[in-house]
């Protein structure tokens, strides 16, 4: 199992290009952090997710001053 | 104002001078090729990467002091803060009208940051050798003087004569020659000055960071350094010598010192050198950019206009009169509300006494600029030898005279209220 | 009202005419491109936040081209997950922009001023143009010039309060004494107080909530967008004579020069 945004997922041999596409992310507006590192764009058709990473998938929200956690 | 009070004639031959040094202050005086580049500095001093001098420089070069109008005086004074461009504009002639309400402004910021104080403090000049020719100054290199130099038993024999008279603060001076009066000669004067005294300061030749640190260590804690005049085409045509002549060592002193870690730095041009509102202004901006660069550190300022010398007797501050130094210090106080303002023993007993009810926050008092003379001074038993002086001074009371005086304009005199850490 | 095109100042090496930092939160995305243009914004925040795949919608394409983007670290409670937000921000592509906020207060949320030096360091050093949230004191200020923020955000209240300026005193100082530039954040809730912040010589204010919670958004982000000018403005002109009652009539303190 896969930690994805704090959710198990089923995704235990997958590209992130793949996971991204099939769950409906714009791989273009987010950005990807594996394993507490940031994934460069381009490694995203060649990291392959394996048994207990964690991901982390960021994109912008509004915000100005102190908003809280949930935007 | 006629010819002769327009600009200061400060040669003299002396008769003992010899063929071959009277020939060599004839060219420094008279061929400027022979004077060596005064932005260059001499190989053993240290040059720090700093960026206040430019800033200094390029305020100064672009202060047009005839811009500003009566409007522009009266917006500075309503301004809370005092801007740089406000300041600019309280040295302006256009603020000359404006000197009382400058006063009693200056008057509130001095009650704000000092209350109703005024320190008492006491030079005391243990060598007047110096390697320097700076044409306006007694104790050049060139000048027909007695020239002495106290050895430790008689630095102690000052130290208590003064500190006998009361007095807590000293501020120990020499003469710029750095092989005359040594770093550790500097050094020991100012342990033994830490056994008689709770505050020490030192106005000797500017030194590098770590002999600042290890002048910190002896027990000195605050450096004064005169710039004389920030107008460095000035500057070089009346300090033809020595190496007082680097005017940017001279200039970066007082961060060294700071780097050093003394805790207070002291500043001032000599009035009447150059255009004296544009050395003001450097003055005060040499502080300012400083003090956002090291706010812990203390600031101070004089303000000595030109005075006769021996064997000049005509040496005047020029057009810089009372009206002038008074604005010239009211503008300080209003920009500078934290700094210590020390009024010299050059001015009269008089306007001593006004300008401490207005802004000045240090009084130097028995004061001798001669060598090895508190004893005669304080006592009025002569002394078996004395250097001469530095320059001539006009107010001669003694410490406990001033001490009275000050009382009754109404100020509480300090002696100190200083920590060494 | 007119605005001076001399009239400029900069961040990152990136130019502004524009002295309105608009604040994107709390409230719809169809209503950010408006009060964008009302505000007459050419920067505007924006939070990171975990991706939500059912929204399908960008906030990027909400906001008009050329408009800067000035991520901030909200939700960071230490320097540590504020830097790991900055980095994740620049993945994000849009420059090097970051606002750090740090709170490790979840009730009146005020910026941890120790954690937002630490982080202000780490972020400079790696090349992003840091705009530190906090609260102001001279001396945390200054700590974060020597670490290398691009400007400085002090607040004027809690934020969103719409308090106003609170912190007046403490901000005048700053202004007074730093050299980067000021700019007032949280806490302002009128136009009016935009525009005060702006006579004592703020470079920029920043604001959100005000418009966020305003019966009429882009109306309100134009009556800010004109406060703010004429605040510059005042201060440009150099503020005139102000009377204060009972002047202290006293003696001459001049009487005694000579010539």
């Amino acid at each position: 199992m896969v930690k994805i945004n704090g959710a198990k997922q089923d995704a235990d041999g997958c590209t992130v290009a793949k996971w991204l596409a099939e769950a409906g992310y714009d791989s273009r507006a987010v950005a990807v952090e594996y394993n507490d590192v940031i994934l460069p764009k381009e490694d995203y058709g060649s990291t392959v997710l394996r048994n207990g990473d964690v991901v982390e998938i960021v994109c912008f929200m509004g915000g100005g001053c102190g908003c809280r956690k949930d935007g | 104002m006629n010819e002769e009070t327009k600009e200061n004639h400060f040669f003299v031959d002396s008769e003992k001078l010899s063929e071959k040094a009277l020939a060599k202050k004839h060219q420094l005086e008279t061929d400027p090729s022979c004077r060596r580049d005064p932005m260059e500095y001499f190989p053993e001093m240290e040059q720090i990467s700093s960026d206040v001098r430019d800033k200094v420089v390029a305020q100064m070069g672009s202060y047009d002091y005839t811009r500003y109008t009566a409007a522009d005086v009266r917006r500075a004074l309503n301004h809370e803060t005092c801007g740089v461009e406000d300041f600019k504009a309280l040295l302006s002639p256009a603020a000359e009208p404006f000197l009382e309400e400058m006063a009693q402004r200056a008057r509130r910021e001095t009650g704000r940051h000092f209350g109703n104080t005024v320190y008492l403090f006491t030079p005391l000049y243990i060598a007047n050798y110096c390697e320097n020719y700076c044409v306006y100054c007694g104790f050049n290199c060139y000048n027909d003087i007695q020239r002495l130099q106290l050895n430790a038993e008689q630095i102690e024999h000052e130290m208590k004569v003064i500190a006998d008279s009361g007095m807590e603060e000293i501020l120990i001076l020499t003469g710029e020659s750095k092989t005359k009066s040594s770093v550790e000669y500097i050094g020991d004067a100012c342990r033994m000055a830490r056994k008689y005294f709770k505050n020490v300061g030192l106005e000797i030749y500017p030194v590098n960071t770590e002999e600042y640190r290890y002048l910190h260590e002896c027990g000195a804690d605050y450096v004064t350094v005169f710039q004389e005049t920030y107008d460095l085409q000035k500057y070089e045509t009346l300090h033809l010598m020595g190496h007082k002549r680097v005017w940017p060592y001279r200039f970066e002193a007082q961060e060294r010192a700071l780097m050093g870690g003394m805790r207070g730095v002291g500043f001032s041009a000599l009035l009447g050198l150059s255009d004296f509102r544009r050395d003001a202004l450097a003055t005060a901006l040499h502080i300012w950019y400083l003090q956002r660069k090291y706010p812990q550190a203390e600031f101070s300022l004089s303000c000595p206009r030109l005075r006769p010398i021996i064997n000049n007797e005509k040496i005047n501050p020029l057009d810089v009169g009372e009206k002038q130094l008074c604005q010239i210090l009211c503008a300080y106080r209003i920009f500078l509300p934290y700094a210590g303002i020390t009024v010299s023993s050059r001015e009269s007993a008089a306007f001593r006494n006004g300008i401490a009810r207005i802004c000045a926050t240090k009084i130097s008092a028995g004061v001798s600029t001669g060598i090895g003379d508190h004893e005669e001074k304080y006592t009025g038993r002569e002394e078996e030898e004395t250097g001469d002086a530095q320059f001539e001074i006009c107010d001669t009371r003694s410490f406990r005279k001033m001490y009275e005086d000050m009382s009754s304009e109404g100020l509480q005199p300090v002696l100190n209220d200083y920590l060494y850490v | 009202m007119a605005m001076n095109e001399e009239d400029t100042w900069s961040l990152g090496g990136h130019r502004f005419h524009s002295r309105f930092i608009l604040g994107s939160g709390k409230y719809s995305l169809q209503l950010i491109e408006a009060a964008v243009k009302d505000a007459g914004a050419e920067i505007v925040t924006l939070a990171v936040r975990r991706a939500n795949t059912k929204k399908k919608e960008n906030i990027l394409d909400y906001i008009p081209s050329g408009t800067t983007l000035l991520p901030n670290t909200s939700g960071a409670r230490s320097a540590e997950e504020a830097v790991r937000i900055a980095r994740l921000a620049r993945e994000l592509g849009c420059g090097d922009f970051i606002k750090i906020e740090i709170m490790r207060d979840s009730k009146y949320l005020l910026p941890d001023n120790q954690e937002t030096i630490r982080a202000t360091e780490q972020l400079a050093k790696e090349g992003f143009v840091v705009l530190p949230y906090m609260y102001p004191d001279l001396n945390v200020a200054r700590d974060l010039v020597q670490a290398g923020a691009a400007a400085v955000m002090p607040l004027a209240a809690p934020i969103g309060s719409n308090k106003g300026l609170a912190t007046k005193e403490f901000i005048q100082i700053l202004i007074d004494e730093i050299d980067l530039p000021i700019i007032v954040d949280a806490g302002i809730g009128k136009p009016s107080e935009a525009c005060a912040a702006m006579e004592m010589g703020a470079a920029a204010i920043m604001a959100n909530t005000a418009l966020a919670t305003a019966g009429n958004l882009p109306m309100m982000a134009a009556a800010f967008r004109d406060a703010i000018r004429a605040g510059r403005n005042a201060y440009l002109a150099g503020l005139g004579r102000v009377l204060t009652r009972g002047a202290s009539a006293s003696d001459p303190l001049t009487g005694f020069l000579r010539d």
